[in-house]
């Protein structure tokens, strides 16, 4: 490459860089639908309608974004440490699993005001478990983050079947389920919470775990800028070597990254299962796990960024729904061709506009000297 | 008049950082050209524009007269340049032959070239006395073999310019008396050597011309014979040096760090230090010398916890540590040792971090990070612009990330942090490498101010001259041993350097 | 006796079904890996394969034409792999990441787009797909015992594609070994500093590694839907392409051995199917899930070093800067 590029302003870098991916992401999949033979712009305000503007729509929107926060700030934390974390799939499962012990085992005995701590808790530690052998395997044995994680996936769904079809499985159930878990552990509706308050809102499947969301995105931002431990996390993400020279245990750190990402993720059973099924169910991850990764790609790593990509994908979720009713050729499958997309210019191409628009950009600011040598 | 290799006005620029500015330069055929420059002046660059593997934003170059536009090593392979490279660019899972064939197969199959190539292999290591196995796998061979692979594989295709990067930096002086041996049978085969080095030594010793590089640019061509060591340093640095540190005789106090038959054994079972003993007392300075890779970043990791000693022991300001001690960089810190590591970009700083973040690495758990459970900003931005303004860092700017500054810079942050903490004992790498003179002065003058307040230092560098001029002791490591302590007032280059090649010494000291 | 002979000749003859598209996948990602490139977006070639394969030859009638496009389908995720992580230094978990879910979401809605089938392409009539090919002279070996039995079971009877991959395996061995090309490719996921001063384009070589991995999973995707099964369902990859993957890691990046782990994944999967229900002497009834699950888990282990040691090509997952 013979022309030197000049480094991108903040702003561009932090704003216009991820608008431009995002809307070049769009613009592939606009092509797409126009291949085959619909309006790509109808289409788009069809999901848009669905996601912000039906009754509900909102409710169901923010009840996705919970899911989407949740393994964002996973996959990130984790690449603050510059871990990959591929397995909040698996991670999310397990919390699952997690939340339903904590329910059947102690919340059946206790009042919600300490069942449901105790099942999100549950959940927490559940899916810190598996993140933190991969974490322990990484740090320790050199087993590669990402493929142990993968493996991990799909360990833990062979589980989850084994045990939702056999030990687990709701005694007269065909499909594999467990029962319904103790009253006392779910998580109340946002449109109950907030009916005492005066406020009627359209009842959806938004419950109490957006606000545990938003929790964790703020225990989020003060761990990783304003601890010791986020220090350390930052500090062997970018340096491994100088964290080392520093005092700083990196299996150590690695280990407790990995427990707290996997606990991120193993959160987001919190809305599915304890906000929302009420029971443990096959496959409730749905991808939200791998989803993180694009969120948290797109959310630079950052709670304010994975609140806004969380917000675009749960966006998407729900207003790919209603291409369904709508549209004979495209389906709610085309959300995933668009996260697709954008993993790939926001994560894998993120840099690829970086050089032109600087140049642009250094044209605009200073047009007197663009030619250089 | 023959001139085999021109360039003219070539820039090259990555990012923001010119790397190199208008250079033009001219090389003889059959003659041995330096070219000569600091850390970071951009010789290598230069290099890597000629052999194709970085290519020039403006500029001409000629092979032979002829205007060629090299846009990858192929072009410029094909047009005769051969390079020995500073890190050798070889495939450590494959054979010597295998490396050589790499990109001259002769044909789809290897079967089809490999009788050749194996010939022309024991050709050329009988004609330049380049002795090697072709069937070793090059991860068995030392560093001194591979240098010779390097060489066969810059000459098979019969190269009319040879280019040596930094070729000695790895060697004793007695093998790069071997290398230099080399070199010249090349030249009087016709052969044009361009030999890199910061060593004036090396220029006087062998070339025939030189050019001198200085800030990415070319600041003056010489005959080797119608100049001087001062001239080219002076060249070198942009105006007069004084090689001499003015440093008043050490006071020497009781001993505050000894090593007892140290020895390190990495995890692969080599044994790469063995037998150490010294100590450092209160307000001295004990310098280690030795041909790099001779075990000297070993004994700094392994002094600073970085790695397990796994044999002998340490005594730091009165704490044993054994082998039996499952040490950590922590553990030493809290013990009082500070250390300016030798590469800060790999160890001593977080590129990516803000120079107020680096301030405090290593210390976060201390009360520089503020006193409560959460990081206080405004302490640590304090800390920051007290040690920047202490330690002149320009700019004085703690925001701002550690790789935006100068190299100079970055090592001073390192330096302010690890000097103000006030360590009993101090370990100091390469102190100076990639800095630039103003900042090397004062480098120097603060390790002087700290050994006079009654610092125990222990000083590793690479640059024999650093080590006389700074140390008051001086230790010498060949192949992870000890060869032996001697006074510096009785050190000269020649002792060391026999020393350095493993010729022990009565121990004066 | 005979007939416990006679099952595991059964469970052979599925497990070498089973271990077919693994075994061209494999050698795709031994292909990709050797050359420094992470591929976990085998999954997404063999989905992308396997679609294009069933599309092509239910429109065209044609499983030839559908072979070839499923190549040319894999090779084109390839380049996009290619373009991201060789052209633009992107991080090639995150490429294969999108891959992935780019080819789930593509078959998905361009499948629904063109047949109106939820997803899934018409059931291809049997001439339209590649069938059992019948080896000389097993009629006549039939009288033979024992060998009769194996050559029919075994050898004989499988459609085209199970040879290919069968001969994918030493092919591959062979060009990596012993090809100019294959010295090249292994340096460069060692040193490709080494390959770039020798002259050689470090991406050129990485793009053609890569290109040669796209055709063998689209091969393996066609295998999947016009070979062994008649048509493309949704999703049909079924985590094969990381099963691939867990061998390519097992197998410690060389061909055969990663052949040989494609074999044991292939063996435990036939088992299971097999097993489901019986209670085996000593250790009883085993869980399915177990079975299936052997794979990662044995994987997981082999990376913590607990069953020999594995050795990646040194510089993979690192985009090359000069």
């Amino acid at each position: 490459m013979s022309t030197p590029t000049p480094p991108l302003p903040r702003w561009a870098d932090l704003i216009l860089l991820p608008i431009i991916n995002l809307f070049a992401a769009f613009f592939i999949c606009g092509l797409i639908v126009l291949a085959i033979g619909e309006n790509p712009i109808e289409a788009l305000g069809v999901m848009i309608k669905g996601a912000f503007v039906y009754s509900g729509g909102l409710g169901y929107t923010l009840f996705y974004t919970t899911n989407y926060i949740f393994t964002g700030l996973a996959v990130a934390l984790a690449f603050h440490c510059m871990m990959f974390n591929i397995g909040g799939e698996g991670q999310a499962l397990i919390g699952g699993l997690g939340a339903a012990l904590a329910s059947f085992g102690l919340g059946v005995y206790l009042p919600a005001p300490l069942a449901i701590p105790l099942a999100v808790l549950g959940a927490f530690i559940a899916g810190g478990i598996w993140g933190v052998i991969p974490g322990y395997l990484q740090a320790k044995r050199g087993s590669h983050i990402v493929i142990t994680t993968i493996m991990f996936n799909f360990l833990a769904a062979s589980l989850m079947v084994y045990l939702l079809a056999g030990p687990m499985l709701e005694a007269g159930q065909q499909s594999p389920q467990t029962a319904r878990l103790a009253e006392s552990t779910l998580l109340p509706k946002m449109a109950d919470m907030l009916r005492p308050l005066g406020i009627n809102i359209t009842s959806s499947p938004l419950n109490a775990s957006f606000l545990i969301a938003l929790g964790a995105m703020a225990v989020f931002y003060v761990l990783v800028w304003h601890t010791r431990l986020g220090f350390n996390i930052r500090s062997v993400g970018q340096n491994q070597e100088a964290a080392h020279y520093a005092g700083i245990n990196v299996a150590r750190t690695i280990i407790i990254t990995m427990a707290i990402s996997g606990g991120f993720a193993g959160l987001l059973a919190t809305n599915e299962i304890l906000g929302f099924n009420h029971k443990v169910v096959l496959n409730f991850t749905a991808g939200y796990g791998f989803t993180g990764i694009a969120v948290a790609l797109m959310g630079r790593n950052h709670p304010i960024g994975i609140f806004l990509a969380a917000l675009l994908f749960g966006a998407l979720t729900q207003g790919g729904g209603e291409l369904d009713f709508e549209f004979q050729s495209i389906t709610r499958e085309m959300v995933l061709l668009i996260q697709g997309m954008i993993i790939l210019f926001s994560g894998a191409l993120a840099y690829m506009f970086n050089p032109p628009l600087a140049r642009m950009i250094a044209k605009f600011v200073a047009p007197k000297d663009p030619a250089n040598g | 008049m023959n001139t085999a290799l021109e360039l003219k006005n070539v820039s090259k620029s990555f990012g923001l950082v010119k790397a190199n500015k208008n250079i033009n330069l001219a090389v003889e055929a059959g003659s041995i050209h330096g070219i000569i420059g600091e850390n970071g002046a951009g010789k290598s660059t230069l290099m890597n524009i000629i052999y194709g593997m970085h290519r020039a934003d403006s500029g001409e170059i000629h092979f032979g007269g002829q205007h060629v536009d090299v846009r990858s090593s192929a072009d410029a392979i094909e047009h005769g340049i051969g390079m020995v490279h500073q890190h050798f660019m070889l495939v450590p899972t494959f054979t010597v032959l295998e490396n050589v064939m790499l990109g001259t197969e002769g044909g789809l199959m290897l079967r089809d070239g490999r009788g050749a190539a194996l010939e022309r292999l024991l050709h050329l290591s009988e004609t330049y006395n380049l002795k090697v196995d072709p069937h070793a796998l090059v991860s068995d061979l030392n560093v001194g073999q591979r240098q010779r692979v390097e060489i066969i594989k810059a000459l098979k295709g019969g190269a009319k310019v040879l280019i040596l990067d930094e070729p000695t930096g790895v060697l004793t002086p007695q093998e790069a008396d071997q290398l230099f041996e080399i070199l010249k049978v090349l030249r009087d085969d016709g052969v044009s050597v361009l030999l890199i080095t910061h060593k004036l030594s090396e220029i006087m010793d062998i070339t025939d011309t030189v050019s001198i590089m200085r800030q990415g640019e070319m600041v003056g061509h010489r005959k080797t014979s119608e100049t001087s060591p001062q001239e080219l340093a002076e060249l070198m640095v942009g105006r007069e040096v004084l090689l001499e540190v003015d440093r008043k005789p050490a006071k020497p106090g009781e001993v505050r760090f000894s090593a007892k038959n140290l020895g390190y054994t990495n995890a692969q079972g080599v044994v790469e230090l063995e037998d150490i003993n010294f100590e450092v007392r209160s307000g001295e300075i004990l310098g280690v010398a030795g041909v790099s890779g001779n075990g000297q970043t070993q004994l700094m990791e392994t002094l600073a916890g970085m790695r397990h000693l796994t044999s002998g022991s340490l005594n730091i300001l009165g704490t044993e540590v054994t082998a039996a001690d499952q040490t950590d960089p922590r553990i030493i810190r809290d013990l009082g040792v500070g250390h300016i590591p030798e590469d800060r970009h790999t160890h001593g700083l977080v590129l990516n971090f803000e120079a107020r973040e680096n301030m405090i690495l290593g210390f976060q758990d201390t009360g520089l990070a503020g006193d409560g459970k959460l990081f206080d900003y405004t302490a640590i931005q304090k800390n920051c612009e007290d040690k920047m303004a202490h330690y002149d860092v320009r700019p004085p700017n703690p925001r701002l990330n550690a790789k935006n500054f100068s190299g100079g810079n970055q090592q001073k942050i390192v330096i302010a942090r690890e000097f103000s903490a006030n360590p009993g004992v101090l370990l100091v790498g390469q102190p100076t490498r990639g800095v630039d003179v103003g900042a090397i002065e004062f480098i120097h003058k603060q390790l002087l101010e700290l050994r006079d307040a009654g610092c125990a230092i222990l000083l590793v560098s690479v640059e024999l001259d650093e080590i006389m001029s700074l140390s008051d002791r001086i230790m010498v490591l060949c192949d992870g041993q000890n060869v032996g302590i001697i006074d510096s007032a009785k050190a000269d280059r020649q002792t060391l350097g026999l020393m350095m090649a493993g010729q022990r010494q009565e121990a004066a000291a | 006796m005979a007939d416990f002979l006679y099952q595991l000749l059964l469970s052979f003859d599925a497990t070498l079904r089973i271990a077919t598209p693994l075994m061209l996948c494999a050698m795709a990602g031994i292909f990709s890996e050797r050359s420094g490139i992470v591929d976990i977006s085998l999954e997404g070639k063999l989905l992308s394969g396997a679609f294009v394969a069933a599309t092509v030859a239910a429109l065209t009638g044609s499983a030839w034409l559908g072979l070839g496009c499923a190549m040319l389908a894999g090779i084109f995720m390839s380049l996009i792999h290619g373009f991201a992580c060789i052209t633009h230094k992107g991080d090639q978990v995150v490429s294969g990441v999108a891959i992935n879910i780019l080819a789930s979401g593509l078959t998905i809605v361009l499948g629904i787009a063109l047949f109106k089938r939820g997803g899934q392409t018409p059931s291809l009539p049997r001439e339209d797909r590649f069938t059992p090919i019948e080896w000389w002279g097993v009629d006549m070996m039939d009288s033979v015992p024992v060998l009769g039995t194996i050559y029919r079971q075994l050898i004989s009877g499988h459609n085209m594609l199970v040879y290919v991959a069968l001969l994918a395996v030493p092919l591959t061995a062979f060009i990596l070994y012993r090809s100019r090309f294959g010295l090249r490719l292994r340096a460069v996921g060692e040193v490709p500093e080494a390959v770039d001063s020798a002259g050689i384009s470090v991406t050129w070589l990485r793009y053609r590694a890569l290109i040669v991995g796209g055709a063998l999973c689209g091969i393996a995707g066609a295998y999947l839907s016009i070979a062994q099964g008649g048509n493309f369902v949704r999703e049909m990859s079924a985590g094969k392409g990381y099963i691939a993957l867990a061998a390519v890691i097992f197998g410690n990046w060389k061909p055969l051995s990663a052949f040989m782990a494609c074999l044991m994944f292939g063996f435990l999967e036939a088992a299971t199917t097999r097993l489901e229900g019986v209670a085996l002497p000593l250790i009883g009834e085993v869980p399915t899930q177990l079975m299936l699950a052997m794979p990662y888990v044995l994987t997981v282990l082999l990376l913590a070093g607990f069953i020999g040691k594995p050795r990646p090509p040194a510089a993979i997952g690192k985009p090359y800067h000069k």
